[in-house]
């Protein structure tokens, strides 16, 4: 296989498996903040169990979050050299910002959060948890304006030619707040929300179906309840944002996204559908105009299509990209329902007696996930066959100096040790929720603690 | 080019790129340094209070690592491009054994099983000290200058390229170096009969020290002269490494007086030394070419624009009390020996 294919192929791998847990840890943050503001403030100690429970999961997430993410920040240097060649200047600053304001300050409090709960104040603990929190929303807004930099460059200018062309920066603020950074940051954000929120939900439906720590569980479901019906209704509306930029900035893109092939002319949209690239056509279930309609609340109006670009400025996967961007829409639509109808039931006052409710809960776990990997892939592909935007292509921002082996080599390592560690995250994770949110373990640590006097007076 | 106090912005850079990768080394170094003595011990609870000693902070210190990649990439982007793209083995290794130790760490603790825990032992202590001897072998191949060609490409094909003679043996130094050092910070960490059992291996780790960083500094002179040329046109910087000879000599006899915090100072100041030494043998160049001198990488050539220069200090200058500060709250948080909890490993 072609090292181009091969180092995109790791670099999907290495990122969409890193993008598993990132979502999680922030999500899990916003969460913690509230179990922990409430117990501060009521004085119930339930709620400090939740914050413990959830702190716990929250660790395991996390430090999977830290060290795929290493690999990711090295993968620029050792895959894409000519690629990081264009583009340090330009964000080098926003990584720079990133680890200075972001990393460190998650990593600095993530000490007191994890291990600190019988050293420090209450309230110290509850500034280290918001530290904590701050600093992984901090670092999706690096990573994502400098991926939205790629999308949409603003505030830089070329310099050189050929191999020694690069892009250096003109104006800061024109490059953190490019067209589409400000859309896709609060996108991103409340992904992460959803894929939080809807784990609390999914473990606290789990214990009220078996029947175990129901009163906790029950005060747990509703926090997260309210969290996942206001965020699933916001996701909408971002997501509505980030398609009319899509619209202005990277036309080819959305042509993609919805499959619409004619030059220029009123689009429909599709609920369902299967693009056939070499005849031009979709099939499937559509809203005449409505692609038009939503851009400009007219179904007359055109919209730029495929065709109206060179072959070699498109991306090649319509079909996949299309399909991707459906599911990321069809699942956000499906939560809104669901949480929508619960918030109706809890209203009703009959929440926790539909079993069969509780069960949806405890799947949809999985559906913000594979929104935010969906949604990521369609993004992706469909800025395809660039790598920034207009200027560089992913053809010629691969490392030239590594070879097809080296990377095969690599990446068959990733699939190996990222197994185990994908092994070591549902073990874990299901250990924690089957052993529930109350310590027993600090009666195993009773012996223990005798033994390690012994050790030391020996 | 901009300059600051009278100095050029790439060259505030290169301190700033040097200074985040000391404070990593120093850091990673006694974690790196205590994971590769774990399989000396051989109780179960010696090895477990061993591994919390660097429990709650191996996550915070691979910080260090993160911010000083991201300030190569920031700073010096040709550099950070032909660096990671020409050493590719051995950083895709490093980032595996990264992960792997992580693995490790978590592992250990979760089943009772004998076997169960010593395997993870064994993973934990052979990713770091591969960890520890890979980060020698890449700065042993800077020093010793790696085949880069036109447009700063690798023009080298082989796999393992990376495993010469010379970068063996800053390996190895490296490795030996960061026993010392983590040797000294689970003094500070422990008591009892783990503590005693460490101060000789202590003793081990010096001598082992000792031989590799003769053997070393003796290949440098005789085989690598243009490392070496830099001192004899300049020989005021001979204090270097003679620093280096006093802070490493100081650190048994402050051991045996029982000064630990003074010695782990000293370990770490020996680190900070020989990064020292080796930036000032190749400032201002970054990355040498064993084919020409033209393609060596400079910091001028390598550096980013001015403009973005101005941005990355401004943000630096703001963060790094930031930084520091919280790291002195968390050590303080957490200071004195180890105390096993609930929220052990
Ligand atoms: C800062 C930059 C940045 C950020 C935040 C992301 N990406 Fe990206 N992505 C790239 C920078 C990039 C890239 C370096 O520019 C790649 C490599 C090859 C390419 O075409 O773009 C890329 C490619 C790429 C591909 C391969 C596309 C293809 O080959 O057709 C996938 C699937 C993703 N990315 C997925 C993601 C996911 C799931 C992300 C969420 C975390 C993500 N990207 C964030
Ligand atoms: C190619 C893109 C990416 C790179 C290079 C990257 C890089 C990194 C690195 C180096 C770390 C470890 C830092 C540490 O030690 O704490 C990390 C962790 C993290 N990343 Fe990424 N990242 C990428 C994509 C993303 C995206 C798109 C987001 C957010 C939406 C994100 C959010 C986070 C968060 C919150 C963490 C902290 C750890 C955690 O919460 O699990 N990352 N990333
Ligand atoms: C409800 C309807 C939704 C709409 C209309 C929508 C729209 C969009 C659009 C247009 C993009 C591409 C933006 C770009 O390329 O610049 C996108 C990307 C993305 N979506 Fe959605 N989305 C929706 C729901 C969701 C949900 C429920 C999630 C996750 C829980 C999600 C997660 C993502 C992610 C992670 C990306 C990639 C990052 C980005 O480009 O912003 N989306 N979405």
């Amino acid at each position: 296989m072609d090292t181009e294919i091969l180092a995109r192929i790791q670099f999907a791998f290495t990122i969409a498996f890193h993008y598993i847990y990132p979502p999680l840890s922030i999500g899990l943050g916003l969460l913690m903040v509230a179990f922990e503001s409430l117990y501060i403030r009521t004085k119930n100690k339930q709620y400090h169990t939740l914050a413990k429970f959830w702190t716990k999961i929250f660790a395991l997430t996390f430090g999977i979050g830290v060290v795929t993410g290493i690999v990711m920040e090295f993968e620029f240097g050792t895959n894409w050299a000519v690629y990081s060649r264009y583009v340090g200047d330009v964000f080098g600053s926003a990584l720079a910002a990133e680890g200075i304001f972001a990393f460190a300050l998650e990593s600095g409090f993530l000490g007191i959060l994890l291990f600190g709960w019988n050293r420090v104040k209450p309230w110290v603990h509850l500034v280290s948890t918001i530290g904590v929190f701050f600093g992984s929303m901090f670092s999706a807004v690096w990573i994502v304006v400098a991926n939205s930099w790629q999308q949409t460059p603003a505030g830089y200018h070329i310099v050189g030619e050929g191999l020694d062309a690069r892009a250096e920066i003109t104006d800061f603020w024109a490059m953190v707040f490019n067209p589409s950074s400000v859309d896709r940051l609060l996108h991103v954000w409340l992904g992460a929300f959803l894929a939080g929120s809807f784990l609390v939900l999914s473990v606290h439906a789990y214990y009220l179906i078996k029947g175990r720590y129901v009163e906790i569980s029950k005060k747990a479901f509703k926090i997260a309840l309210v969290v996942a019906t206001f965020f699933s209704l916001g996701q909408l509306a971002t997501g509505h944002k980030s398609a009319d930029g899509v619209a202005h900035n990277q036309p080819a893109k959305l042509a993609a996204l919805e499959g619409h092939f004619e030059a220029s002319a009123p689009a429909d949209m599709y609920l369902l559908g299967w693009v056939d690239k070499k005849n031009q056509k979709v099939s499937g279930i559509k809203i005449p105009g409505g692609l038009s309609f939503l851009l400009d609340y007219d179904v007359n109006t055109p919209v730029t299509g495929l065709n109206a670009f060179p072959e070699d400025e498109i991306p090649s996967q319509i079909n996949a990209v299309f399909q991707f961007y459906h599911l990321m829409v069809a699942i956000g639509m499906f939560l809104i329902l669901l949480t929508l109808f619960a918030s109706f039931m809890w209203w009703k006052g009959k929440l926790f007696q539909k079993k069969w409710l509780l069960q949806i809960f405890v799947f949809a776990a999985l559906l913000p996930q594979i929104a935010n990997q969906v949604g990521w892939f369609a993004a992706e592909m469909g800025r395809q066959p660039w790598v920034v935007y207009g200027h560089l292509r992913t053809s010629e921002a691969f490392s030239q100096a590594v070879t097809d082996n080296q990377i095969l080599f690599s990446l068959i390592l990733f699939m190996f040790v990222y197994t185990l560690l994908f092994i070591l995250f549902v073990y874990l994770l299901n250990k924690k929720i089957k052993h529930g949110p109350y310590d027993e373990s600090e009666t195993d640590d009773r012996p223990l603690t005798k033994e390690i006097t012994e050790a030391i007076t020996i | 080019m901009g300059t600051l106090l009278g100095i050029d912005y790439p060259t505030w850079w290169f301190l700033v790129v040097g200074g985040l990768f000391s404070g990593y080394a120093i850091l990673d170094g006694f974690d790196f340094g205590a994971g590769a003595w774990h399989l000396f011990f051989r109780k179960e609870l010696s090895r477990r209070i061993a591994l919390n000693a660097v429990g709650p902070v191996w996550d915070g210190n691979e910080v260090w690592l993160v911010i000083g990649g991201g300030a190569l990439f920031a700073g010096f982007p040709l550099m950070y491009a032909t660096f990671f793209s020409s050493l590719y083995i051995p950083f895709m290794l490093f980032l595996m054994f990264i992960i792997f130790r992580a693995i490790a760490i978590e592992f250990r603790g979760k089943e009772p099983m004998r076997w169960w825990k010593n395997l993870w032992d064994v993973g934990y202590s052979v990713s770091s000290i591969m960890l520890a001897f890979l980060l020698g072998v890449v700065l042993g191949n800077v020093l010793q200058g790696i085949q880069i060609g036109e447009n700063y490409l690798y023009q080298g094909d082989g796999f393992f390229e990376f495993l010469n003679p010379y970068a063996l043996m800053t390996g190895l130094t490296t490795l030996s170096l960061f026993m010392v050092h983590g040797a000294i910070y689970l003094l500070l960490k422990t008591e009892g009969r783990l503590f005693a059992k460490l101060t000789i291996l202590l003793k081990k780790g010096m001598i082992f020290f000792m031989i590799c960083f003769g053997i070393t500094t003796l290949y440098t002179l005789l085989y690598i002269p243009h490392l070496s040329d830099e001192f004899r046109g300049n020989p005021s910087l001979f204090i270097v490494p003679l620093m280096v000879f006093l802070c490493i000599a100081n650190v048994p006899r402050l051991a045996n007086k029982k000064k630990f915090k003074m010695a782990f100072f000293f370990s770490s100041l020996t680190i900070a030394l020989m990064l020292v030494l080796v930036a000032v043998e190749l400032y201002p160049d970054l990355l040498l070419s064993s084919i020409s001198p033209e393609y060596t990488i400079d910091i001028y050539k390598a550096a980013s624009s001015t403009k973005s220069m101005g941005i990355m200090l401004t943000i630096v200058a703001i963060g790094t009390p930031l930084v520091l500060g919280y790291t002195f709250f968390v050590y303080k948080t957490f200071k004195g020996k180890v105390q096993l909890d609930e929220t052990s490993y």
